[in-house]
């Protein structure tokens, strides 16, 4: 009776093996990749708006403070987007013919609100609170990055619940000065230290971060 | 398939295991087949809740399987792009993200309660009771919580409508003035409206009087308060209203009166009666409740004496009772039952023991006369001053509305009517039925109507206008006790809507002021002044104008005394009562209200004529068994509902069900018992004759679900104020020390907040306002009658009821049960994923994002609160809910496991407000939704950290008392034992 399998069939079944391996191997790393891709968190993906705001022009070039635009960031979960009649203090006097702000001119003139695409978007099932953010000491920098960096305003981080534990695990890692809060210069040179005391000081409740209700309910 | 329609028919004949006196039951069926209903009790979900329609699992998965596969990739898809769309000109007061709260009202029958809506960036999402208003104190009923759907409901009235066409506004105006003004004075014009306490809405009927002398004005409620008025007349030959003082009481008699849910000031009196009830250590009195009723209501359920007499019957009782007492003479008394007797000589020591602390209450369906004797009786006792005050009733010109309808259908019959002008109402479907006020409609040469949606009356007219819902329009009303109440709008009006005042406004020269002006305009011209402006807006501010309260009037008795009896009738006696959650019908498109189960039956989705287990067994009736009842060439089908409770020879039918024109939600719902309803029968009727049909409609109730399989005492605890005395802790065992155990035992005091949450069983009233009230705070969907047959309804905190006793006349306890929050949570350690654990302030969360829906935590909770979404319940698609929903917590999807949170929203926005000022949660800064509604504040939620809050001393309390304790589960919801006050000489 001639062989059912050739010699070949070994190699076959040796690189099948490989193969299989390597298959599933790569499908995981793939879906890893693009779990974590910046084009499934959109993490550095400046969206498009209808008007080019440069949060570099604004925050570094004028110094203009975060809160004179997203007024409620101290007392509410939302941190408030500026209404066209905020932009248009300013742009009635300043930049008033620009091109670029006629869509604000347009909105102030027909009463039909501005809309902006979502840059920093967490899932419905997650509630987070600007305001005590604030109040125990968290940076806008902490989570928004160098927005003052920004020309086009991207998100800086994956926003993925991974990344949101890194801090509540560890919140003397970030923690800083209440006035501190909102300066985009802020270069802590003791955070080890510093950031333990801060924690004690705030009455950060290290261990009660961490429970799902704090953020899903 | 919940409650076997076929087994009750033994009930009764066939006594249960032991001594039903000892046990308490659930429904007739666990009554006789104990068996049956305990393997019932085993599972969370019923036999069956757990397979699809006609699948089981097994196919489902061979079916599906490849489409299951498949079906999980859409979860890789990237999260869709949200917009931000800010104000153009943000309003000041406005923080996005954090709710608004203003003062607004809602009237039910005429007479307003206040209320504050919480608006989120512009939609309410959320009514609360007004903590100021007399008729609130801070808490609502279950229609108020329910209103709110009605706003967003999608089946509303969007246009008008001229014969069924969508016309317009303008155009309807000039219709109407082009009718009307030729006529000069107004001839042949008539109104008809609801009870009317609107200031204002009176002010403008009289101008148009004035100005059209030829108009009539009529008014109609189905659930109308005639015999209160006549009764009134009948005793002091005025009409007054009489206000009950219930927390200076020590003994109620209540003659077929449900004061403590359908009366219009039942929210206030509910808050008075339990203030006398609640159980203090070393207190030394308790009120005391009699009823003699004829049909089980929610008050009858709180008595502590409690007799199912026929409706005929009450008349001959509270005769006896007030010959007895010495109150009345009546040489022709026909001779109450012998069952009286001894009701009657124990009510008389206790009533003559109390002089002046006691109150006789009627009930709004008992004829004038029985009034008259209660008015007679309170005179008598002392109580007139003391616990009884009379004042002028919060309506202007208070007329005999039957009558006044009767003279409307008479003349729309003799063409006397030319213009018909009816604001609100659906007399169409509510009229009594010789008065053919439907078909008569079309005898007036021009009807319009004002309605929140297309109803019966609306489609038989021939203009149709959508009515603003009380969120969308200004207005104001009385109070039951005459406190003026502001109705302020927290949205524009959705849809093209007008309210009453603006269509009443269009009849004058000058029309177009909005329901703003004229309602302003009104108070500016009774109060002109320089102040008016900051007085308008304290009003606006409070909910009511301060110190309008209609004053005690003196009134003295007529020597007429009270008219003779007219004998004894015989034959088989039918009550008529509005529904219990749809009220006359004006709610049946309301799924929140369809859903909540019924009082002491709870039925849900239909209506049923209740009949006792004696009369069921007698016609071999079983539940659901559809019979005709005839009278006078009149007959309807109706399917009858064994209820424990009902008075034999008296069948008790709920009118409010079987609307034709209606929405999705209430089509096809319940029987229509409209026609069978006269002016003679208007509340009663004798010598009606009850046939079988053979036919069996499917009736779907709550009662025999989520049941727990444990014995009584692990359950519930009653007891009697007489033994609270003598031993103030009876309630407990001596066996009930902590399980000894090596490790640190969960959820020990440390710096955080413990939650806990106490209920007292005495309090509670079994209203079920904390069910709507949980629904609407948590996005609760409703499921539908089909999804509540197979087990699957949603609430989170149900009110289960026990009855002790015979099916014939038993004792209903209400026990309200949400999670229990255990410290040793049975359902956290069988999760596979994790998705339901503790947190540090132990609560027992759920987390959603994590669940995959294995129910393993509903199989093994003892307590059976958790609630499953076996369907995409939630409705994600019509855009109308969406602004309803509370923005704070997560809409549950299909697949996932839910149940109470203790309002972890609540918390965690009271905690987040705390923290930033650098402080601890005040006690009672933080209500859950059921607390904070609760009419009698059975409910008290707080931290168990702090020694001096409230709940943290009810748990203290000798009553206090764990559900299931014996399963060492810990639970955080405990329960004060339910206590009453029997009167030794009727025991």
């Amino acid at each position: 009776m001639a062989q059912l399998f050739r010699r070949r069939s070994n190699s076959i079944a040796r690189t099948s093996l490989v193969a299989i391996v390597a298959f599933f191997g790569a499908s995981a790393w793939v879906l890893h990749a693009v779990y974590w891709s910046p084009w499934t968190t959109r993490q550095d993906n400046p969206l498009p708006q209808p008007v080019p705001f440069s949060h570099k022009h604004h925050v570094r070039g004028l110094g203009l403070d975060c809160r004179l635009c997203h007024t409620t960031v101290e007392t509410s979960a939302f941190a408030g987007m500026p209404s066209t009649e905020t932009c248009m203090t300013c742009h009635s006097q300043v930049w008033k013919d620009a091109p670029l702000l006629a869509p604000v001119r347009d909105s102030f003139a027909a009463n039909a609100p501005l809309r902006w695409n979502r840059v920093h978007d967490t899932p419905d099932f997650v509630f987070f609170n600007h305001g005590i953010h604030v109040a125990k000491g968290i940076g806008c920098a902490s989570c928004h990055g160098e927005i003052d960096q920004m020309p086009l305003t991207r998100q800086s981080h994956s926003l993925y619940m991974k990344w949101c534990l890194d801090c509540h695990r560890q919140p003397e890692r970030f923690i800083r000065p209440r006035d501190q809060v909102f300066s985009s210069d802020y270069e802590p040179t003791n955070q080890a230290s510093l950031g333990k005391q801060l924690v004690a000081d705030y009455h950060v409740r290290t261990a009660q971060i961490t429970d799902c209700s704090m953020c899903h309910r | 398939m919940i409650d076997d329609p076929r087994s009750p028919r033994t009930a009764g004949s066939r006594p249960p295991a032991g001594d039903p006196r000892s046990a308490i039951w659930r429904s007739l069926s666990e009554l006789s087949d104990p068996k049956h209903f305990r393997e019932l009790t085993r599972d969370e979900f019923l036999p069956g809740a757990s397979e699809l329609n006609r699948f089981n699992r097994r196919n489902f998965l061979k079916l599906m399987g490849a489409s299951l596969a498949l079906a999980g990739l859409p979860a890789c898809t990237r999260q869709p792009l949200e917009k931000i769309v800010p104000y153009v000109r943000q309003p000041e007061e406005l923080v996005p993200g954090r709710p608004l709260y203003f003062a607004t009202a809602m009237t039910l029958g005429g007479f307003a309660t206040g209320l504050i809506a919480e608006s989120h960036e512009g939609h309410p999402t959320k009514l609360e009771g007004n903590p100021g208003h007399p008729a609130s104190l801070g808490a609502t009923n279950v229609f108020h919580q329910a209103a709110l759907l009605d706003l967003y409901d999608p089946d509303r009235s969007k246009a008008v409508l001229k014969d069924g066409r969508p016309d317009t506004w303008e155009n309807f105006v000039a219709a109407l003035n082009g009718i009307v003004r030729p006529t000069g004075k107004g001839r042949g014009l008539r109104l008809l409206t609801e009870t009317v306490t609107s200031p204002t809405l009176y002010s403008q009927v009289q101008k148009l009087r004035e100005r059209f002398p030829g108009l009539t004005w009529h008014r109609f409620e189905p659930i109308g308060r005639d015999n209160v008025r006549e009764g009134a007349k009948l005793a002091f030959g005025e009409i007054v209203e009489t206000r009950f003082h219930f927390d200076k009481t020590s003994v109620v008699v209540s003659l077929d009166s449900d004061f403590l849910y359908s009366h219009p000031d039942s929210v206030r009196y509910a808050r008075d009666f339990s203030a006398r009830r609640r159980a203090r250590p070393a207190q030394t009195e308790m009120n005391r409740l009699y009823i003699v009723e004829s049909a089980p209501t929610i008050t009858g359920a709180n008595a502590d004496h409690r007799l199912p007499v026929r409706h005929a019957d009450i008349e001959p009782f509270a005769r006896a009772l007030a010959i007895g007492i010495g109150a009345i003479s009546d040489p022709a008394l026909r001779l109450p039952p012998p069952v009286f007797e001894k009701w009657i000589t124990t009510l008389k020591d206790d009533l003559l023991s109390c002089r002046g602390r006691s109150i006789i209450i009627a009930g709004d369906n008992q004829p004038p006369v029985v009034h008259a004797i209660a008015h007679h009786l309170n005179h008598f006792l002392g109580n007139v001053g003391n616990t009884v005050e009379f004042i002028a009733p919060a309506e202007p010109e208070p007329v005999d509305q039957l009558a006044s309808l009767r003279q409307l259908a008479d003349a729309l019959q003799n063409g006397d009517v030319e213009t018909l002008v009816i604001l609100g109402g659906n007399p169409a479907f509510t009229a009594p039925a010789e008065m053919r006020f439907a078909d008569s409609l079309k005898h007036a040469k021009f009807t319009a109507h004002l309605s929140p949606d297309v109803n019966e009356t609306s489609a038989r007219c021939d203009w149709h206008v959508p009515q603003n819902h009380f969120l969308e329009s200004w207005s104001d009303a009385r109070a039951f006790d005459g406190t003026v109440s502001v109705i302020q709008p927290l949205i524009l009006p959705l849809y093209q809507g007008r309210s009453a005042h603006e269509l009443l406004d269009a009849l004058f020269a000058a029309p177009g002021r909005t329901d703003y002006d004229i309602v302003r305009d009104h108070w500016n011209s009774q109060n002109p002044g320089a102040d008016f402006e900051s007085r308008w807006r304290q009003a606006l501010h409070d909910g009511f104008i301060a110190d309008t309260a209609s004053p005690p009037k003196k009134v003295g008795l007529r020597s007429s005394g009270i008219p003779a009896s007219h004998g004894d009738p015989a034959g088989l006696e039918i009550t008529f009562r509005p529904d219990p959650t749809l009220l006359d019908g004006r709610f049946a498109n309301n799924g929140w209200l369809q859903e909540l189960p019924k009082p002491i039956v709870q039925l849900v989705w239909d209506n049923a004529a209740y009949v006792s287990p004696a009369l069921a067994r007698q016609k071999d009736l079983a539940n659901g068994d559809v019979i005709e009842l005839s009278l006078d060439q009149r007959h309807i089908r109706v399917p009858v509902w064994i209820t424990p409770g009902q008075p034999d020879d008296s069948v008790a039918l709920h009118f409010g069900y079987g609307r034709q024109h209606v929405g999705q939600v209430g089509r096809n719902t319940g029987t229509d018992v409209y026609p069978f309803r006269t002016s003679a029968t208007f509340w009663t009727a004798h010598g009606v004759a009850l046939k079988k049909t053979g036919g069996n409609h499917h009736l779907v109730t709550r009662q025999a679900q989520q049941v727990i399989d444990s014995d009584e005492r692990q359950i519930l605890r009653e007891g009697t104020f007489e033994q609270f005395q003598r031993r103030p802790d009876f309630v407990r065992r001596d066996s009930e020390s902590p399980v000894e155990t090596l490790f640190n035992p969960p959820g020990s005091p440390g710096d955080g907040y413990r939650w806990g949450m106490a209920i007292d069983l005495t309090a509670c009233i079994g209203c079920a306002a904390c069910t709507l009230a949980c629904q609407a705070e948590n996005n609760i969907p409703t499921v539908g009658k089909d999804q509540v047959a197979a087990g699957r309804i949603m609430h989170w905190i149900r009110v289960d009821a026990y009855f002790r006793g015979t099916p014939e006349n038993p004792a209903v306890t209400h026990q309200p049960v949400p999670c229990m929050h255990c410290e040793q949570a049975p359902c956290e350690v069988v999760c596979p994923v994790a998705a339901t654990m503790h947190d540090q302030e132990g609560l027992n969360v759920q987390v959603y994002n994590r669940c995959v829906g294995t129910r393993y935590c509903s199989n093994n909770c003892p307590y059976k609160v958790r609630r499953f979404n076996f369907f995409d319940y939630a409705d994600y698609t019509t855009p109308g809910f969406k602004p309803m929903r509370n923005p704070n917590v997560t809409v549950r999807w299909r697949g996932v496991m839910e149940k109470c949170t203790y309002c972890i929203q609540r918390i965690s926005a009271a905690r987040i407000t705390a923290e930033e000022q650098d402080r601890r949660i005040r006690d009672g800064e933080l209500r859950t939704a059921c607390q904070q509604v609760c009419p009698t504040e059975a409910i008290v939620f707080g931290d168990l950290n702090d020694p001096d809050s409230r709940v943290t001393r009810l748990k203290a309390h000798p009553l206090n008392y764990l559900m299931l304790g014996q399963l060492n589960t810990r639970p955080r919801t405990t329960y004060l034992a339910k206590l009453r006050n029997p009167n030794p000489g009727l025991t």
